[in-house]
């Protein structure tokens, strides 16, 4: 170990060191001495090419989302960097662990406008949990061991390691005994007892309680912990849009996902319940809808692993700063007798069969069965067949891009497990789904892959179909929710904007020929009778499959909170403006 | 003032309360700019910042003067960053505030003698006297420098160079860089709350 080593070299074993395996990336000039080093560990460690850096970020997100683990993607100096920033913001919004290394020109250039010079370090402070410039070789092996650090441990984000040609080429004796000194960067895991008593107490003694469960229940791995929670103490149990999968939605306690185009019931049992116990979300504005008439009546407990995201939007009653497992195991520790446990059971049955009968009432998918004679091709055909056959043949992974068919996707479809339903939330970037559905492909060559788009964001990031027959991958399926339009903006010009559809109406090439030009398989669908077939065709192949469903143009997602209203005001129907 | 009359108005400052921030952070490259970029994103102004090495190697100290109504989150978000290891409000704590303000004041033999006997008065030092200016540096709570620079401003100032304001909490509370050097043995869950 104690040979000299090019930086290069110290980089691509500081990966592998830290459980990397694979990498997904871009090369160019200032990028090239790590690529020339990548070529001797290609055993252990996987580049894959992919044709815009985006992405590649993309897909190390993806990758990220569905494993846990560390996200890597590579580029180079100047564009190959900028190009990265896309998904490092939609990194940082969704609490993503991304590692992306990016070449930049010689030491001695920096800050002459040198070919391919940006200042990325710059450039990406506010999209970034922490990011670095590496000018010497010898601080290699702390940079990357921090950095992964950094990413993967507390509110999980991106992190950005800026090296200089120069350090790459440049040679020495790496020294991997390194010591972390991070003084001002200590996040706190295990809640503080007297809160957790307190909201134990709260949640114990309430009437209409209700737990918020979100992206923090995933990324903690709390997902057993909360089911035995809410089953223990009864408690219905509300999804947030990244929360999905992280409790089953076939449990008699799950009822759904809240906000804007939340179900009606879900969004009323918010603005009803006493006790809210939101874990692992960050009351986003997408979920309170109007903050200060959200959930008047309840008294807030919110755990979240990140201090400054308590109190942020919604007052809270109850802080607990820790991480969403450890604090779900000692709020577990906390619970009363087995006789109280069963007196709190009988008096849940009223709450939550209140909840199901206002279910019942305002009909949740009920909205999308609604057919007048002459439609085409309804867009919740798609999704009733998609989630049937999903269920039948199981082990399926869906990553959605975003809009229309996004929210459909998470209305539509079940989810049972952890890591099963990724998406773009907090950036809502277009592009998304199928980079980083290639991403959740590598990790999990098991599962079938479904990556939902809108004929909008499909178009954004589709040459990653290349890059996903370069690599052999079978086991993903593209449906393009094809409606010509950029949907949900359209969607707002006719609520709101008096059907001036200024900029949304939208062309496309021939989807299933495009797919075939990649060496996919395509098919298009246009009837609802074929909708099935095509289904079970794209399983039946071995290969990736794209599906071009083309649906009927101008489609809802309902029920919809318009902004700025209470989420008790969601409208079901277009009658209702 | 005629100048700020030409700028848009949300450039300009505004009555807004000034809230005085002091930072512990790690001595690194791109530090600073990471603290200020928080200030920026949420459009705040910044009134003066003053930053320094702390009792402590490797740990810098920042002053921050800011104009906002809602510093408690950014106070809060401050913390996300890595390098900073210590924020607070001091704004309503009990606390020795100093700057230090150099002038270059338009001088004549006739109204040296005034100048000189002014300064005396504030504590200020005459560092450098020419034949038709001279040059003043004074310390003091930042009321006191206003206060000087009033008075000295009917002289003609030439030149004004203000350190911005540091400031320091008084008695046994506020925060020693050294106890976080101590701590700072790789990774440590802690409880905040």
């Amino acid at each position: 170990m104690s040979e000299q080593r090019t930086g290069a070299q110290i980089m691509c074993e500081a990966l592998i060191r830290e459980g990397v395996e694979v990498m997904f990336g871009v090369p160019g000039g200032a990028i090239m001495p790590f690529y020339y080093a990548m070529w001797e560990y290609r055993d252990k460690l996987r580049h894959v090419l992919c044709r815009h850096e985006q992405g590649g970020g993309h897909a190390a997100e993806g990758y990220a989302r569905s494993t846990g683990k560390i996200g890597v993607c590579i580029g180079t100096s100047g564009p190959g960097t900028t190009n990265l920033v896309t998904p490092l913001a939609d990194a940082m919004m969704d609490s993503t662990p991304l590692l992306a290394i990016t070449g930049q020109v010689f030491s001695h250039l920096l800050g002459k406008d040198a070919f391919q010079e940006t200042d990325i370090v710059g450039i990406t402070m506010p999209v970034t949990k922490h990011n670095y410039l590496v000018k010497n070789v010898e601080d290699l092996p702390y940079v990357f061991k921090e950095a992964i650090h950094i990413a993967t441990t507390g509110r999980p984000g991106p992190v950005l390691i800026d090296i200089t040609k120069d350090a790459m080429i440049a040679k020495t004796v790496p020294n991997w005994d390194v010591k972390l000194h991070l003084p001002g960067y200590k996040p706190t895991y295990t809640g503080n007892r007297r809160q957790i008593r307190e909201a134990a107490e709260m949640l114990i003694n309430a009437k209409k309680p209700l737990i918020i469960s979100g992206n923090g229940v995933i990324m903690s791995e709390a997902a057993p912990e909360l089911r035995e929670f809410a089953e223990q103490l009864s408690i219905p149990v509300v999804t947030t849009l990244h929360g999905i999968g992280s409790f089953p939605e076939d449990h008699p306690l799950s009822i759904g996902m809240p906000g804007m185009h939340g179900w009606v019931h879900v969004n009323k049992a918010i603005q009803e319940c006493d006790v809210l116990f939101n874990i692992g979300a960050r009351f986003d504005d997408r979920v309170t809808g109007k903050v200060s008439t959200f959930a008047p009546n309840a008294k807030v407990i919110h755990v979240d692993i990140d201090p400054s995201e308590i109190g942020k939007n919604v007052k809270v009653q109850v802080p607990i700063v820790g991480d969403a497992k450890q604090v779900l195991q000692a709020l577990l520790e906390e619970l009363p007798s087995a006789q109280e446990l069963s007196e709190l059971h009988s008096r849940m049955g009223s709450w939550i069969s209140h909840i199901r009968e206002m279910q019942s009432k305002h009909q949740t998918r009920q909205q999308y069965f609604k057919r007048d004679e002459n439609v085409v091709l309804p867009p919740a055909d798609v999704y009733a067949a998609l989630s049937k056959t999903m269920n039948e043949r199981g082990n399926y992974r869906v990553v959605t891009d975003v809009g229309q068919h996004q929210m459909w996707a998470a209305q539509l479809l079940d989810y049972y497990r952890p890591r099963t339903h990724i998406t773009s939330g907090g950036a809502g970037t277009m592009g998304f789904a199928v980079p980083a559905a290639m991403g959740v492909a590598i990790a999990h060559p098991e599962d079938t892959v479904w990556a939902i788009c809108g004929d909008g964001g499909f178009q954004m990031t589709n040459q990653e179909m290349a890059t996903i027959i370069q690599e052999g991958i079978k086991n993903i399926k593209i449906a393009v929710i094809n409606n010509g339009y950029l949907g949900m903006v359209r969607q707002w010009q006719e609520l709101f904007e008096n059907k001036r559809y200024s900029g949304t109406p939208l062309s496309g090439p021939n989807f299933a020929k495009l797919a075939e030009a990649y060496y996919w398989k395509g098919i298009t669908v246009e009837r609802p009778e074929d909708v099935q077939a095509a289904i079970d065709e794209a399983y039946a192949t071995d290969g990736p499959v794209l599906i071009d469903f083309r649906v009927e143009r101008e489609v809802n997602v309902w029920p919809m909170v318009p902004q700025g209203a209470s989420i008790g005001d969601a409208i079901t129907d277009v009658s209702e403006l | 003032m005629r100048f700020a009359l030409l700028r848009p108005k949300s450039l300009r400052s505004s009555a807004l309360k000034k809230h005085t921030i002091v930072a512990l952070v790690q001595d690194r490259p791109g530090v600073l700019s990471r603290f200020v970029g928080l200030i920026r994103r949420r459009g705040f102004n910044i009134e003066s910042l003053a930053v320094g090495h702390s009792e402590t190697p490797e740990i810098s100290r920042i002053t921050l003067v800011v104009e906002s109504d809602h510093v408690e989150q950014v106070v809060k978000q401050l913390y996300r960053l890595i390098e900073v290891i210590k924020v607070s409000d001091v704004t309503d704590d009990p606390t020795v505030e100093r700057e230090m303000v150099l002038v270059k004041i338009h001088s004549t033999p006739t109204t040296r003698t005034d100048i000189i006997s002014l300064a005396n008065v504030f504590n200020a030092k005459v560092v450098d006297i020419g034949t038709n200016s001279m040059i003043v540096e004074m310390t003091g709570a930042p009321g006191k420098v206003e206060n000087f620079i009033d008075v000295i401003r009917p002289f003609g100032i030439k030149e004004m160079m203000r350190t911005g304001r540091i400031a320091m909490v008084r008695g046994a509370r506020g925060h020693q860089a050294s106890e976080y050097v101590e701590a700072s043995n790789g990774h440590v869950a802690q409880p905040l709350n």
